[in-house]
């Protein structure tokens, strides 16, 4: 289970006036069960990248493989890719219709062809993951506070039982509080089914705690694609590309110019934290 | 794939076209327009194509854009050609399918109308592809300033029309959006009959219309938030000022019409 992409570009209105060429040469693989964070400033082409993975936008040259297979192969089943590499939208609560949470939470898996007990069934376990209780499930969707309207929608794209699940931005516009919920219960869905999972963000906060690879996008193009903890360490070359590295980054750097002796890779509050400690246990059995 | 509408859409280019007043524009296209209806010959036709073919070279506009506009009409002009093209009566018969009949006048009629409605969607994509939708309806309100005295809300309409044109292209990639989304979920919106694709568009513009809904209730507030009360007194940032090259174009416009209105009347 992989996706692997090939020399991939891409042109937005080829020949107009408004010609963008969006990506540039694209090489990436992307393993199972991998927590992927695809970071970028806006218009980096990270959103364009990721509707590439399930066939939505179509690549003006280069190729795609899901699982070994071409997607542009003549008869490859584009409707069979959707259902296995889930895609949920920035403000993915723009897009519910239904009258109720649970049927929208169905359309998905509706479309796949399943009967509408099987859907239910599938829904409910979708609600459940993102945490929305059973009392909500005949309520209007439009009815619900943001953060939970959100939560339904990405339930919606996962009652769909993707392999590979993408969020663009799932944390756009929510409060600090909500931003962690939302980020937690992501977490421990790839904890839990052992997905992919492809985070898009343009904070390297948000995704340094949850995360095992980083992928940075500037202008149509990949920067780095390592381990968080490696990416960081060119927290200077993200600032000019208008990133920034998580703030426990720049602490750990300015506590070791001022000639502590911390670990500057930490990337987590946690392991800050450890580090700072060790730091000062050393020094008080020096002096 | 919703991209294709170019009527209503600005193209950036730096033409001489483009830096005319907008009142200049709105008055030779209505112009262009109601000359196009007062042709009757190939002569006349003749002068439009001449004068249409150098304006769109003077706008700096790719001709492929242009022609784009013309796909969205393409089945009305189909269709009005067929029509014209075997109902009307003439004299001569030029060739007899069963009770289908192709006459010299038909098929006159027929590519004259062809052109004609051609050239109107030329004509008036030309316009607002040169022209921001801000500077055409300021352009619009200036012009119909003194039907204010007859107490028609000219600024309002005005207004409104600004607003309705800056969110056609806000509403489509709304549109685009969402229909991405819904696929992305498995819904189809390429198969099936007819009713059974009207059906499938639910997702897409139950959405789509609370959307709507939504950013006009914000742009309400925050209208109403910097104190806007409508036209009365308002003042503008640019006026609308005339300069040599818009009276030039004025006299290029009256030219254009005489020779039409001479074409007519001579021949």
């Amino acid at each position: 289970m992989s996706i692997v992409l090939e020399n991939v570009c891409y042109t937005y209105s080829p020949g107009t006036a408004y010609e963008i060429h969006a990506l540039k040469n694209i090489n990436l693989e992307i393993r199972e069960g991998q927590f992927i964070g695809l970071i970028g400033h806006t218009g980096s082409g990270k959103s364009t990248l990721v509707q590439h993975l399930n066939g939505l936008v179509k690549a003006t040259s280069g190729h795609i493989y899901f699982n070994g297979e071409d997607i542009y192969a003549q008869n490859y089943d584009m409707r069979r890719l959707r259902g296995k590499v889930g895609l949920v939208f920035q403000y993915p609560e723009h897009q519910l219709f239904e009258v109720d949470v649970l049927s929208d939470v169905c359309f998905g898996p509706k479309n796949q062809g399943l009967s509408r007990e099987e859907a239910e069934k599938r829904a409910r376990e979708a609600l459940r993951m993102v945490g929305i209780s059973e009392e909500y499930e005949k309520q209007s969707p439009f009815d619900l506070s943001g953060g939970q309207k959100r939560r339904v929608a990405i339930a919606g794209v996962l009652a769909m039982e993707p392999e590979v699940l993408i969020l663009d931005e799932p944390t756009a516009g929510l409060d600090p509080k909500g931003r962690d919920e939302i980020l937690d219960q992501i977490s421990l869905l790839h904890k839990e089914r052992g997905i992919t999972v492809i985070l898009v963000s343009h904070s390297m906060e948000d995704v340094a705690k949850y995360v095992e690879r980083i992928i940075v996008m500037n202008q149509g193009e990949v920067m780095y694609d390592d381990v968080p903890r490696e990416v960081f360490r060119h927290y200077k070359e993200l600032e000019r590309v208008g990133l920034a590295a998580p703030q426990v980054t720049y602490i750990m750097h300015t506590l070791k110019e001022k000639g502590f002796d911390v670990d500057e890779d930490a990337t987590t509050i946690e392991e800050a934290k450890k580090t700072i400690l060790e730091a000062f246990r050393k020094k008080g059995s020096t002096t | 794939m919703i991209r294709d509408i170019t009527l209503g859409q600005y193209y950036p280019a730096d033409s001489i076209l483009h830096k005319l007043d907008p009142r200049v524009k709105l008055v030779a296209t209505i112009t262009f327009l109601v000359a196009l209806f007062l042709i009757n010959s190939w002569i006349g036709y003749l002068v439009a194509t001449v004068f249409l073919v150098s304006v769109i070279r003077l706008s700096k506009v790719p001709f492929r854009f242009i022609v784009r506009g013309l796909k969205t009409i393409f089945i009305i002009l189909l269709i009005t050609l067929v029509f014209n093209l075997f109902l009307t009566p003439g004299d001569r018969v030029l060739v007899q399918i069963w009770k289908l009949k192709i006459t010299d006048r038909g098929l006159h009629t027929a590519i004259f109308m062809a052109i004609r409605l051609i050239y109107l969607i030329i004509g008036s994509s030309l316009m607002t592809l040169t022209t921001t939708p801000n500077d055409l309806t300021d352009g619009l309100e200036t012009l119909l300033g003194p039907l204010k005295k007859l107490h028609v809300p000219v600024h309002e309409v005005s207004m409104m029309m600004s607003i309705a044109l800056r969110f056609i292209p806000i509403l489509l990639e709304e549109t685009d959006k969402i229909m991405k989304a819904q696929i992305a979920r498995g819904a189809d919106f390429e198969h099936g009959n007819l009713i059974q694709r009207a059906k499938n568009l639910v997702p897409l513009l139950v959405p789509l219309f609370i959307s709507a809904f939504r950013r006009a209730n914000d742009l309400a507030m925050a209208m109403e938030a910097r104190c806007y009360r409508g036209g009365e007194g308002r003042t503008k940032m640019k006026p609308l000022i005339y300069t040599g090259k818009d009276y030039c174009a004025y006299g290029i416009l009256l030219l254009f019409l005489a020779a039409i209105i001479a074409v007519r009347v001579l021949l």
